[in-house]
C-alpha cells in the first residue's frame, strides 16, 4: 500500500497512525506540498482531481478521502476499529467522520494560515474552529456519562483516529486547548494507545515515572 | 549606536525561486513590504510608501533591509563549494521573538526531549564541555567542539552517531550550523535559520541547508527539516517571557547554555534589541 505523504499534515497523519495502531506496513511516497506545491502538479491532479493529499494507492484502488482510508485500513486488518455495528455505535461513527470535516475546514485552516501563510479569514477560522471544539468537548462529556472514554464506543474507533489530529494540532492555529478537560483527557488516552505514532506538535506521553514507594504510616 | 542598530541589517524576505511579477506583501520590523520580481528578472523590495529598499539574493532568499546596511551579507564559504546541495526548506511563520527563534536553535540540551529519537534520546542527555568565544575580527559568536549523541543526526545518518558541531551567529537573527556530514567525513554539514522579524513577538523562519548527499531524495531533506523546525515551534510559541530577556535575573542558564549567554552579551553589546527584553521585571 502506497501512501503519498506529507510529513506535517494531519489528514496524512490520521493515515500514518491509523497504520501503525493497526500494524499496517505503509510505503511512503513524500510529496513536496510546502514550499514545492507539488500535490498541484499534473501528475497528481490526474490521481486525484481534488488536488489534496493523502492518497492511498493499493492495486487499482486509489483512495482521496481519509475517511475511506481509515475505513479500508481498519477492515483490512483490525475491524474491531470499525465498531461493534449496533446501530447508535454505526451512527456516532458516521456522524464524527463528518464532523471531522468541519476541524479540518476550520482548525486546519487557522493552522494553515498561521503556520505555513495560506491565504485565509483568520478571525472566522478561529472561530470555527473553536464552535467545533465546545462540540466536542460536549460530545465526549456526554460519552464520559455514558461510561465511555471515546468518542463512539468505549474502546477507541476510526471516528477518534479522524478526529484527534487537527484537534491536537489546534495550538498551531493559534487556538489553546486548556477550555477542554474532556478533550485533554480524551487527548491523552489516544496518545496512551499501544503503538501510537507522534507527529511534529503532537509529542508522545511521557513516561511515567515509578510511583514513590510511600509506606502506610509515613505521612 | 542608534536605538534601532537591528535595523540597518540585512533580513530574509522570500525564497528567490518562488518570486514573481506580482510580488508578495509581508513586513519587516512592522512596516509593510512588498517583494516581487521586476521585469528584468532581479529581486526587488518595496516599502510600504514605495520606496525602493535594498536588495541583495544569497542562499536562495532575497534579503533586504528596512535601513542603509554597512556591509555584504556575511559569507557562507561553503555555498560555493561544488558537489553541496541546496535545500530551500520553505517559511514557517512562529509567534515569537525572532531572537528566541535563533536562540533555541543554538541549544543542544533540548534534543533529547524535543526532538526524541531524531536528535537525541534518552538517557543521552549530557551536553559535554564545549567553546563558546565571541570572535572580534568577523565580530561574530561562535560555538565550536559541541559534541552529542544522536540516534538519526541527519537523513543520510543509519543508526546512532556521536555528532560534533560548530554553531556561529553571524546576524542578530541568523544562525548558520555546522555539523558532522555522515556520507563525507572531514566536510561540514550547513544548516542555517534565516529569521525575518516580522514584528518584536512574530517571524517567518526560513531554514536553509548545503549538504553534501546526492541519494536522499530531495523532499525527503525538506521533510526531515520541517519536522525538525515543527517539533521546535510549539515550544517557541509558549516560551514566556515572549521577548528574550538579555539582562540576568529573568531566567538562570546553567553551563549548557554558554551559547545563548554569549548571543544575549553580544546582542546587548551592539543594541541589537528588536525583540529583547531588556530589565528583569
Amino acid at each position: 500500500m502506497k501512501l503519498y505523504d506529507y510529513v506535517l499534515s494531519p489528514s496524512c497523519y490520521k493515515v500514518r497512525l491509523m497504520a501503525a495502531l493497526t500494524g499496517v506496513k505503509l510505503e511512503i511516497r513524500p510529496v513536496d506540498f510546502h514550499p514545492g506545491a507539488e500535490h498541484r502538479d499534473p501528475e497528481f491532479l490526474a490521481l486525484n482531481p481534488a488536488g489534496s493529499i493523502p492518497i492511498l494507492e493499493d492495486g487499482v484502488l486509489i483512495l482521496t478521502e481519509s475517511a475511506a482510508i481509515l475505513a479500508y485500513l481498519a477492515s483490512k486488518t483490525a475491524p474491531e476499529w470499525l465498531g461493534s455495528g449496533a446501530p447508535e455505535e454505526v451512527a456516532r461513527i458516521q456522524q464524527w467522520l463528518s464532523f471531522a470535516h468541519r476541524l479540518t475546514s476550520s482548525l486546519g485552516g487557522a493552522r494553515l494560515h498561521e503556520m505555513l501563510l495560506r491565504p485565509g479569514d483568520i478571525g472566522a477560522l478561529q472561530a470555527q474552529g473553536i464552535a467545533a471544539l465546545r462540540e466536542l468537548e460536549a460530545g465526549l462529556v456526554e460519552q464520559g456519562l455514558r461510561g465511555m472514554r471515546f468518542l463512539a464506543s468505549d474502546r477507541p474507533t476510526v471516528a477518534d483516529i479522524a478526529c484527534f489530529p487537527y484537534v491536537a494540532l489546534a495550538p498551531d492555529g493559534g487556538i489553546p486547548l486548556d477550555p477542554y478537560p474532556a478533550i485533554r483527557l480524551w487527548s491523552r488516552a489516544i496518545r496512551g494507545l499501544e503503538n501510537f505514532i507522534e507527529m511534529p506538535g503532537i509529542h508522545r506521553l511521557h513516561e511515567l515515572k515509578s510511583e514513590p514507594n510511600v509506606e502506610p504510616g509515613d505521612a | 549606536m542608534t536605538q534601532d542598530a537591528m535595523i540597518d541589517e540585512w533580513y530574509p524576505v522570500g525564497l528567490f525561486s518562488q518570486l514573481d511579477m506580482n510580488g508578495h506583501r509581508t513586513a519587516l520590523m512592522g512596516e509593510p513590504i512588498d517583494v516581487a520580481l521586476d521585469a528584468e528578472g532581479n529581486a526587488k523590495v518595496t516599502s510600504g510608501d514605495g520606496h525602493t529598499l535594498p536588495v541583495c539574493v544569497r542562499y536562495g532568499h532575497v534579503w533586504s533591509s528596512l535601513g542603509k546596511p554597512r556591509k555584504e551579507l556575511f559569507a557562507i564559504p561553503e555555498a560555493d563549494q561544488p558537489g553541496r546541495r541546496f535545500v530551500d526548506v520553505g517559511v514557517v511563520r512562529v509567534r515569537c521573538s525572532p531572537l528566541r527563534a535563533v536562540e533555541n536553535f543554538l541549544d543542544i540540551a533540548h534534543f533529547p526531549f524535543v526532538h526524541t529519537d531524531i536528535l537525541g534520546a534518552e538517557p543521552h542527555t549530557e551536553v559535554l564541555d564545549y567553546k563558546v568565544e565571541i570572535r572580534q575580527d568577523k565580530d561574530e559568536v561562535w560555538a565550536t567542539q559541541v559534541k552529542f549523541y544522536q540516534p538519526q543526526a541527519a537523513k543520510s545518518a543509519s543508526g546512532g552517531i556521536t555528532t560534533e558541531y560548530m554553531y556561529r551567529v553571524p546576524a542578530p537573527t541568523c544562525s548558520v550550523l555546522y555539523k558532522t556530514c555522515p556520507p563525507r567525513p572531514g566536510e561540514w554539514d550547513v544548516i542555517t535559520l534565516f529569521v525575518q522579524p516580522l514584528a518584536e513577538d512574530l517571524c517567518n523562519v526560513w531554514p536553509w541547508m548545503a549538504l553534501f548527499d546526492d541519494v536522499t531524495p530531495m523532499t525527503d531533506l525538506i521533510h526531515f527539516q520541517q519536522t525538525i523546525f515543527l517539533q521546535d515551534r510549539s515550544i517557541l510559541e509558549n516560551q514566556i517571557p515572549r521577548l528574550l530577556p538579555l539582562d540576568p535575573g529573568m531566567e538562570i542558564p546553567t553551563r549548557a547554555d554558554l551559547t545563548s549567554v554569549a548571543y544575549r552579551r553580544w546582542l546587548k553589546r551592539h543594541n541589537y534589541i528588536y525583540g529583547a527584553q531588556l530589565v528583569a521585571q
